[in-house]
């Protein structure tokens, strides 16, 4: 029997949003690796405390989430670069097996303060909007879920002005691009490398914001975030910040639709199999570059 | 003359006779002596107090609490020392654990709210010969496999669901309604899987029901987004939606019901948790309003529910006794099987233990149903079921009438913003 228009239109409608802010949160991941070549292994722990200072920032304040996202970001920028100067710097010419575990143990390190401090309970935001929705002809809408989304590509949309029009966004683009070139022309490059880790720390830091009004956050939740990201990254192409919005897009879409036209418990074994399909025909992502 | 004790005279003779006999008396009888002696009974506690159903865990963990001064109390001794472990919602973590607290001391376990973990813990008692009192869990399979360590005071699903949709029967019939359809969201876990073979297998032979099912859609207990299962839910255009659900997502369920403005004519579980535990009324509000649950439930005018009120408020002040009663029922009632079994059995021996379980046959108990007894396969049979629903941010027993402290409202109105 046919699905009726008005239940796909909202399923993919839905899975579009999400897929949103999935892809600001991958971004992150993705700066990180297209300039400082080093795989963030704690990037969703790294979400998870952001949701969670979220949630502490929110209770003292009673700021919004989505306001909250500029404050967190902060945190997260300050966090980031003290890591990439104070630990991880070193760590960028050495083998990669030696990145994998410094940044797993730092997971692991992130894990257990957050158990330790929040307890393994979950926790989330109320927000008055929480339960509205818009309704557009067929259409039902969460309204947290537009905002989320929509301030998702206000960041992503920032941080892609902020790569192309700044002085300091050109000149991280320079040391991606060309490593001894950027030092040959005199740019201090640990410090950039620094700069770009704070970065991609802010956008998963304002990421953790806009999924904090979706979904609620325990500990334990990191090493999930993490493969979604990685997952996300991959098939989007590591490096490219347009490729992991709509990589995003693209699986919050699948995610959404193998629910509604398989089963629900099909979700993730279509996200695979979308990874899967990507590595054998494409291994440089959909919009990576190859080589 | 003076009366020094010859080595061979008749007194040392004796003294010696006597020291001998003693010492072989006693090389004999010791090790009875000893068995006999066990002072103490250790009880290993297993139950999800982290991970996906932490919440229920938890409530169900204080029913372990309270259980030492309420069994005092009740003249089982004081000497029933429990030993606490986190399944972590993870059935590879809770048969680690089993092995762990039967490894430290423990003589029998109790526990571990999650069929899956029970099924797990099953295997381990089994092994190891250790008696296991399992408190919820309603796969059926667990007492379906001959095993003899392992004993259940819970209905099984088939039981379960029986008595739950029975008494879906009776609510049409006290509100004179007739849905004629409904869609079935169950989580995909054993315990959900269990019951949805049941529903499968009795729903169509009964004549009584006056719905259908139209679309039966399964998830992920651990799922965070149920707004897919939910819009496909409301497509169906069905009468009612029934459902078998954990905690958080029956919190999910219904706030994506509200967001999708969805407003069949009620929700109603045959029989799972979620919809009647604490954190269901702390999250949603008002939004809990009208949920029914036909669960195994408590007598609140039996004298052991009162002791145990009483001890709940002295150990857990801010904590009410009606929103964790099944919980803390099973549990105590798990670990009164155990105490009741150590005092009859004079000894802490497991296989002793086990033996004198077989035997149990308590009546002073908390929650509604039949005395303590295990049948052949280690099953009590006769708990029953009423319908709870939540009203005035209560669980409120609407049926049996007998037991009704209100009458249920069915079709709900319209839902309200919390």
């Amino acid at each position: 029997m046919p699905l009726p228009l008005d239940l796909v239109a909202n399923v993919v409608v839905a899975g579009l949003l999400a897929g949103l802010v999935y892809g600001l949160a991958a971004l992150g991941l993705s700066v990180i690796f297209g300039v400082v070549r080093v795989v963030n292994f704690a990037h969703g722990e790294m979400m998870t405390a952001a949701m969670y200072l979220a949630i502490v920032l929110v209770g003292l304040t009673g700021l919004d989430p989505l306001v909250a996202a500029v404050p967190v970001g902060a945190i997260l920028f300050v966090f980031g670069y003290a890591l990439q100067r104070g630990l991880i710097n070193p760590f960028v010419t050495r083998p990669e097996h030696t990145q994998f575990m410094l940044l797993v143990a730092i997971a692991i390190i992130l894990v257990n303060v957050q158990l330790m401090v929040f307890g393994p309970n979950a926790r989330n935001v109320q927000v008055d909007y929480a339960l509205d929705s818009f309704e557009i002809g067929p259409l039902i809408v969460d309204k947290v879920r537009v905002y989320a989304a929509a301030a998702a590509v206000l960041a992503a949309a920032s941080l892609f002005a902020f790569f192309r029009r700044t002085l300091v966004g050109k000149s991280i683009r320079a040391c991606a691009d060309n490593y001894l070139g950027a030092q040959v022309v005199g740019l201090n490059v640990k410090r950039l490398y620094a700069l770009t880790f704070g970065i991609g720390a802010a956008c998963v830091g304002a990421a953790g914001c806009m999924l904090l009004l979706l979904v609620d956050v325990t500990p334990v939740q990191g090493p999930a975030y993490t493969l979604l990201a990685f997952i996300i990254v991959i098939v989007g192409g590591m490096g490219s910040l347009t490729g992991a919005l709509a990589a995003g897009v693209i699986i919050g879409m699948s995610e959404a639709l193998a629910g509604l036209l398989i089963a629900p418990s099909a979700k993730s074994m279509v996200t695979f199999a979308i990874l899967i399909l990507v590595l054998l025909f494409r291994p440089q992502g959909l919009l990576g570059r190859a080589g | 003359m003076n009366q020094t004790t010859h080595p061979r005279s008749p007194k040392r003779r004796r003294m010696l006779q006597a020291a001998a006999g003693s010492a072989a008396l006693s090389t004999i009888g010791f090790p009875a002596i000893v068995r006999g002696q066990a002072s103490t009974l250790n009880v290993g506690v297993l139950l999800p107090v982290s991970g996906v159903q932490a919440f229920i865990g938890q409530s169900c963990k204080y029913g372990a609490d309270v259980a030492p001064a309420v069994l005092a109390e009740m003249g089982y001794g004081s000497n029933i020392r429990l030993i606490h472990a986190d399944t972590e919602t993870n059935v590879d973590v809770a048969r680690s654990r089993a092995e762990k607290l039967i490894n430290d001391g423990a003589q029998v376990l109790v526990g571990p709210f999650d069929s899956g973990a029970a099924a797990a813990i099953a295997q381990v008692a089994e092994q190891k010969g250790v008696p296991f009192v399992i408190n919820i869990a309603a796969a059926p399979q667990i007492t379906e496999q001959g095993y003899k360590f392992t004993f259940r005071n819970f209905p099984t699903s088939p039981e379960l669901v029986r008595n739950g949709l029975a008494l879906m029967r009776d609510l049409f019939q006290a509100t004179s309604t007739a849905p004629r359809t409904a869609v079935f969201m169950h989580v995909n876990d054993t315990f959900g899987q269990a019951n949805r073979k049941a529903i499968d297998a009795i729903l169509p032979r009964l004549d009584f029901l006056p719905f259908k099912v139209v679309d039966t859609i399964s998830y992920d207990p651990a799922t965070k987004d149920l707004s897919v299962e939910v819009a496909k839910a409301k497509s169906a255009n069905p009468d009612f939606l029934m459902v078998v659900s954990r905690l958080n997502d029956a919190i999910l369920l219904r706030r994506e019901m509200v967001k999708q403005r969805w407003n069949p004519m009620g929700v109603i579980s045959p029989g799972s948790p979620g919809m009647y535990e604490a954190q269901f009324y702390n999250a949603l509000g008002k939004l809990s309003e009208y949920c029914i649950s036909n669960v195994p439930w408590y007598d609140p005018k039996a004298a052991l529910t009162r002791r145990i009120e009483a001890q709940m408020a002295k150990q857990f002040p801010k904590e009410k006794l009606m929103f964790h009663a099944l919980n803390v029922g099973y549990t105590f009632e798990a670990i009164l099987v155990a105490a009741d079994a150590f005092k009859r059995a004079k000894t802490a021996d497991p296989k002793a233990l086990a033996e004198a379980i077989r035997q149990t046959d308590i009546k002073e108990r908390m929650m509604l149903g039949g005395p303590i007894k295990f049948n052949a396969k280690g099953q009590v049979e006769g708990n029953q079921s009423a319908a709870i629903q939540n009203l005035n941010l209560r669980p409120t027993v609407v049926l049996p009438a007998s037991a009704a402290e209100s009458k249920p409202v069915f079709p709900v109105p319209e839902y309200k913003r919390a």
